[in-house]
């Protein structure tokens, strides 16, 4: 799985259609309401955070990576029942990492996407956690091996995802 | 400072859009009422979200109908023999249940127990759940407009399922028990031990609070407690898993729950709770011993026309029987109060047929229960004698058929055996 650091030349920069780039995001939205109760097992994925990191790196721009992850974060929020922002925070130091990632290394491959998903997906739970227990005072007990099962399989499907995704890429 | 900011302007925006995030995040737990405060801007999350959740939950269900009423019929006559069989099964297991919940309703009465019991539910189809693994909480298709409220239990015929978290217009969001944050008053089954169900980071269940020194058996019944103010007492929680040894001096106990928390279609909320005390039907266990024994007392000869007469109310083993007097005997669904009174009167014909109307009349439950239970002594020990007062006794009571339908449901269930046991005689 190369990671390879390319030069600012080699950088390709894509950008989304309106109905991709505000469509993509509320589906996520939408599936990750919906499947769990139907399919138990999808709830170990996080669809948003997906879908975050693959914008954030297709347009290596971190203030676009940001935006779109603290947009996607605080509607995630709004669906669930805990202070709104807890996500929107997560996600808005995601979009902001992925894209900055994006930006320096070649990250088209499968290898590499799974790598950069599976950790980022663990920099999320830790940003979540720890403003959900340390600014909001919630009780939630971290387990580790549901957390490194739960990136792995996020990072797996990550790379299917990312595949489908690549679809609605435009060059600028 | 100002190419100082230009230099970092990614990093400068970054810090800006997460200080405002935080600042708002202050704010709501300041004021800790967050749900109040971000209500409508949930609302129109929520609102965006949930018909697109309706519709599909619709479409789902319509073509799952479709699939299993008109395709999907291969084995049903099978099916239908055996649940026949097992509804037989279940009714005499039901006898056997309401003898019990008869004679326990009579012990608590007698100790002014309240009971809670469900008055009014409301049943609500899941559409979805809150998009995060982190929290365990679903949305159902009843809102505000519906009478739902925060704080309603959420339960299904296999056990509770959570509580009322938030209330929209169409929809309310569920916080489910084996969330982190939910906590569910209970108590063990056999030990009658009390502690608290909560959830974890895993969506397991936990009973906390159970002293290390208990000893607690796998596959023992989790019931709630009714202490927490939102589940009814003894609904079903789940069952103990695994005990272990826990933190400090606590028992770590996991507990199965007993709803399929993952795989919710349809769920109840329970919008009213009634608090009452349990009324006795004391009369119906002795009434039934002396509808036994006075089957087992050497019988009369019938006299058919006597019997028919008495008998309408489907009462009467102590009419056709031996138990002439039973003019308690036919009044026996009202039973005993009959039997009582005639002992008490000297039972002339005229005199019963009055007063085992009264009781007819206003048999509205407590009088004539507890009628019931003096009238079968009453009718034990009148047995012996009676046989020329049967026919005087089953004649007047005649009209008493009517009192017979206004007996409680229950007892007349385990009555009537010997009523219909008794015609063969």
């Amino acid at each position: 799985m190369p990671i390879t650091y390319t030069s600012g030349e080699q950088i390709e920069v894509y950008r989304f259609s309106i109905p991709v780039t505000v469509g993509v995001p509320l589906l996520a939205l939408f599936l990750q309401a919906f499947l769990p109760r139907r399919l138990p097992f999808f709830s170990i994925f996080d669809l948003p955070l997906l879908v975050t990191i693959f914008f954030a790196m297709a347009r290596r721009n971190p203030i676009s990576g940001l935006f779109t992850g603290a947009a996607i974060g605080l509607v995630q929020d709004m669906l669930g029942p805990y202070p709104i922002g807890i996500y929107g925070i997560a996600k808005t130091v995601v979009g902001y990492g992925a894209s900055s990632l994006g930006a320096k290394l070649d990250v088209e491959n499968v290898g590499a996407r799974f790598l950069v998903t599976t950790g980022f997906y663990l920099v999320h739970a830790a940003v979540y956690f720890t403003v959900a227990r340390g600014m909001v005072n919630l009780k939630l007990d971290w387990s580790w091996t549901r957390g490194i099962l739960a990136g792995l399989a996020n990072g797996l499907l990550g790379v299917a995802l990312y595949f489908v995704l690549d679809k609605f890429k435009q060059r600028t | 400072m100002e190419s100082v900011l230009g230099r970092y302007r990614n990093l400068t925006i970054l810090v800006g859009v997460l200080f405002l995030q935080l600042l708002g995040l202050a704010v709501q737990v300041k004021r800790s009422a967050d749900v109040e405060h971000t209500r409508l801007i949930r609302i129109w999350a929520v609102e965006a979200i949930t018909p697109f959740e309706r519709g599909l939950v619709w479409a789902q269900n319509g073509s799952s109908n479709l699939w299993h009423n008109y395709f999907f019929l291969r084995g049903v006559r099978a099916e239908n023999r055996q649940l026949k069989e097992q509804i037989e099964q279940m009714r005499l297991e039901q006898v056997r249940l309401s003898e019990d919940a008869t004679q326990a309703h009579r012990l608590q009465s007698l100790l002014i127990f309240k009971e809670q019991f469900i008055a009014k539910t409301v049943a609500a189809q899941v559409i979805g759940s809150g998009g995060s693994d982190l929290s365990r909480i679903i949305y159902i298709d009843k809102g505000k407009n519906d009478g739902m409220k925060p704080d309603l239990a959420v339960i299904t015929a296999g056990g509770i399922v959570g509580k009322v978290l938030q209330v929209f217009p169409t929809s309310s969001q569920v916080l489910m028990i084996n969330d982190q944050s939910s906590g569910v008053g209970a108590m063990l089954e056999k030990s009658r031990l009390q502690g608290v169900v909560r959830g974890t980071a895993n969506g397991e269940l936990v009973l906390d609070r159970v002293m290390s020194d208990e000893h607690i058996a796998a596959g023992e019944s989790v019931l709630s407690s009714g202490g927490d103010q939102i589940f009814p007492k003894g609904l079903p929680v789940g069952t103990v898993s695994k005990v272990s040894a826990g933190r400090e001096m606590f028992l770590s106990i996991k507990v199965k729950p007993a709803a399929d928390l993952s795989r919710l279609e349809e769920v109840l909320v329970v919008t009213e709770k009634q608090e009452r005390e349990p009324v006795a039907e004391s009369g119906d266990s002795r009434g039934r011993a002396a509808d036994i024994l006075a089957q087992r007392l050497p019988s009369v000869p019938e006299k058919p026309a006597t019997v028919a007469g008495a008998n309408p109310a489907g009462t009467g083993a102590a009419a056709s029987d031996a138990t002439g007097q039973d003019a308690g005997a036919g009044e026996k669904p009202q039973p005993n109060g009959a039997a009582k009174i005639v002992t008490e009167t000297g039972t002339t014909g005229g005199v019963l047929k009055k007063v085992v109307q009264k009781p007819a009349a206003g048999d509205s439950g407590k009088n004539g229960r507890s009628g019931s239970g003096t009238g079968s002594s009453a009718a034990l020990s009148a047995t012996p004698n009676a046989t020329s007062n049967a026919s005087p006794k089953s004649a007047n009571s005649t009209p008493k058929p009517a009192t017979a339908p206004s007996k409680p449901s229950s007892p007349q269930s385990s009555s009537q055996p010997p009523a219909t046991e008794d015609n063969p005689h």
